[in-house]
């Protein structure tokens, strides 16, 4: 191993890495690679979850580990942080356009809702038709990051990334 | 900060953890007996939410120790009096309705509490705060929804959310109970002052159950106890069932 590490140079490795769950979108687009540290031969990378009981964190954690020694890296650690709260801002445009392709509504602009009981579920476009005429089916999904809606006009049911 | 409040933030955190993981493992005990399959779902990711919570305070409360225990020790290895979850979130499920109830009173009161616990002076707490508030109020406005359709439903659902109320009022006083730890942790601008939450909280309850058609019940005996370790009998059958493999196979790795 004699290349010079850079941040950017370990920023693209992760940029290749897909999200378990949702493999059109990498954990850096979710927004879940917060930061890469260097030091001498040393790699840190801070990752911080969606959702506190994410599922996939050991399989990201994993997948981190086992991207960079394909690279002949070898002193890597992955740390949990979280002291900045993961949000679907993070999400970039291009990611989310990937989303919609892939079948699932991507999440609105700026997250919580603030009305918090009569909070009426934002209006969500069927990813397959664009209708806006959609209905939510059921506020958990196949993952805990979405919710479960079905279109009126093509009756296609479809996962919506819930703002959060 | 010194010995003795370290101790104290320990506890702190293991508070916070024992409510979140014993809600959650309740809640976990629905998986495959939801009555439709969405609930069925809702009610397993609620529980996966809580149980990352509690990981996360639990390995907070192992980084303060500094003792080598970790997450785990800290969820298995202890026994019911030691743990200090809300009464409330150790009841039994019973049926759906009463499930739903226990969710929303706790749901209403984690709302309140993260809410205020964001502003805490230990940025490790205002941060999972800030996270699990989330959370919280996700799970707060299923639940809420819930409690309008059975209560405003039918004669029977709506007499079964009132046969719930009357199991689960009397855990409700617990919530805002406290003892020196908190006021001292509360005077390090650390903790939350339970009683702030009392009124916010009750408004919440009376909105809900006002559209619900549930009355709040008025002068009831409430039992506490959590902060001394005291629970109802049904605790130490959930931590038997809980902790039966790391018990018996000490060690054990997945």
């Amino acid at each position: 191993m004699s290349k010079i590490l850079t941040k950017e140079f370990i920023f693209q490795l992760l940029a290749e890495i897909p999200d378990p769950e949702i493999p059109v979108i990498s954990i850096v687009d979710l927004g879940i690679v917060r930061n890469v540290e260097l030091e001498n031969q040393k790699v840190r990378v801070n990752i911080t979850p969606t959702y506190s009981g994410c599922p996939a964190m050991m399989a990201i954690q994993n997948d981190i580990v086992s991207r960079l020694k394909q690279e002949g890296i070898d002193d890597i650690e992955v740390r949990l942080v979280v002291d900045e709260v993961w949000t679907t801002d993070w999400i970039n445009d291009a990611a989310k356009e990937r989303l919609r392709e892939y079948g699932i509504a991507p999440p609105e602009k700026t997250s919580t809702n603030k009305s918090l009981l009569t909070g009426k579920p934002k209006m969500v476009n069927c990813p397959r038709c664009g209708s806006p005429r959609t209905s939510l089916i059921s506020q958990f999904g196949s993952t805990a990051c979405k919710a479960l809606y079905r279109c009126d006009d093509c009756r296609e049911p479809f996962d919506y990334f819930k703002c959060h | 900060m010194n010995a003795s409040q370290n101790n104290q933030l320990i506890t702190y955190c293991l508070r916070l953890g024992d409510s979140s993981l014993v809600l959650g493992q309740r809640l976990g005990e629905w998986c495959g007996h939801g009555p439709i399959l969405e609930e069925d779902i809702a009610l397993t990711n609620i529980s996966l939410d809580l149980i990352g919570q509690a990981r996360a305070f639990y390995t907070y409360a192992a980084q303060i120790e500094n003792k080598g225990r970790s997450e785990d020790d800290f969820a298995f290895l202890r026994d019911e009096r030691t743990y200090f979850n809300l009464l409330l979130t150790e009841q039994p499920n019973g049926d759906f309705g009463q499930t739903i109830l226990r969710q929303f009173l706790v749901s209403a009161f984690f709302v309140q509490f993260y809410s205020q616990l964001k502003n805490s002076k230990d940025s490790t707490l205002a941060s999972l705060a800030d996270k699990s508030l989330k959370e919280v109020t996700y799970h707060l406005r299923h639940s809420s929804e819930w409690v309008l359709r059975l209560g405003d439903g039918t004669e029977e659902s709506h007499q079964r959310l009132v046969q719930a109320l009357d199991e689960l009022w009397n855990f409700t006083g617990d919530l805002f109970d406290m003892d020196e730890l908190d006021a001292a942790l509360i005077q390090a601008g650390i903790a939350v002052d339970l009683n702030s939450l009392r009124h916010p909280w009750m408004k919440t309850v009376k909105e809900v159950f006002q559209g619900a058609k549930l009355q709040v019940p008025e002068n009831t005996y409430m039992i506490q106890g959590s902060r001394k370790g005291k629970h109802t009998e049904h605790l130490g059958h959930l931590l038997t069932e809980m902790q039966a493999l790391p018990r018996a196979f000490p060690g054990a790795q997945w």
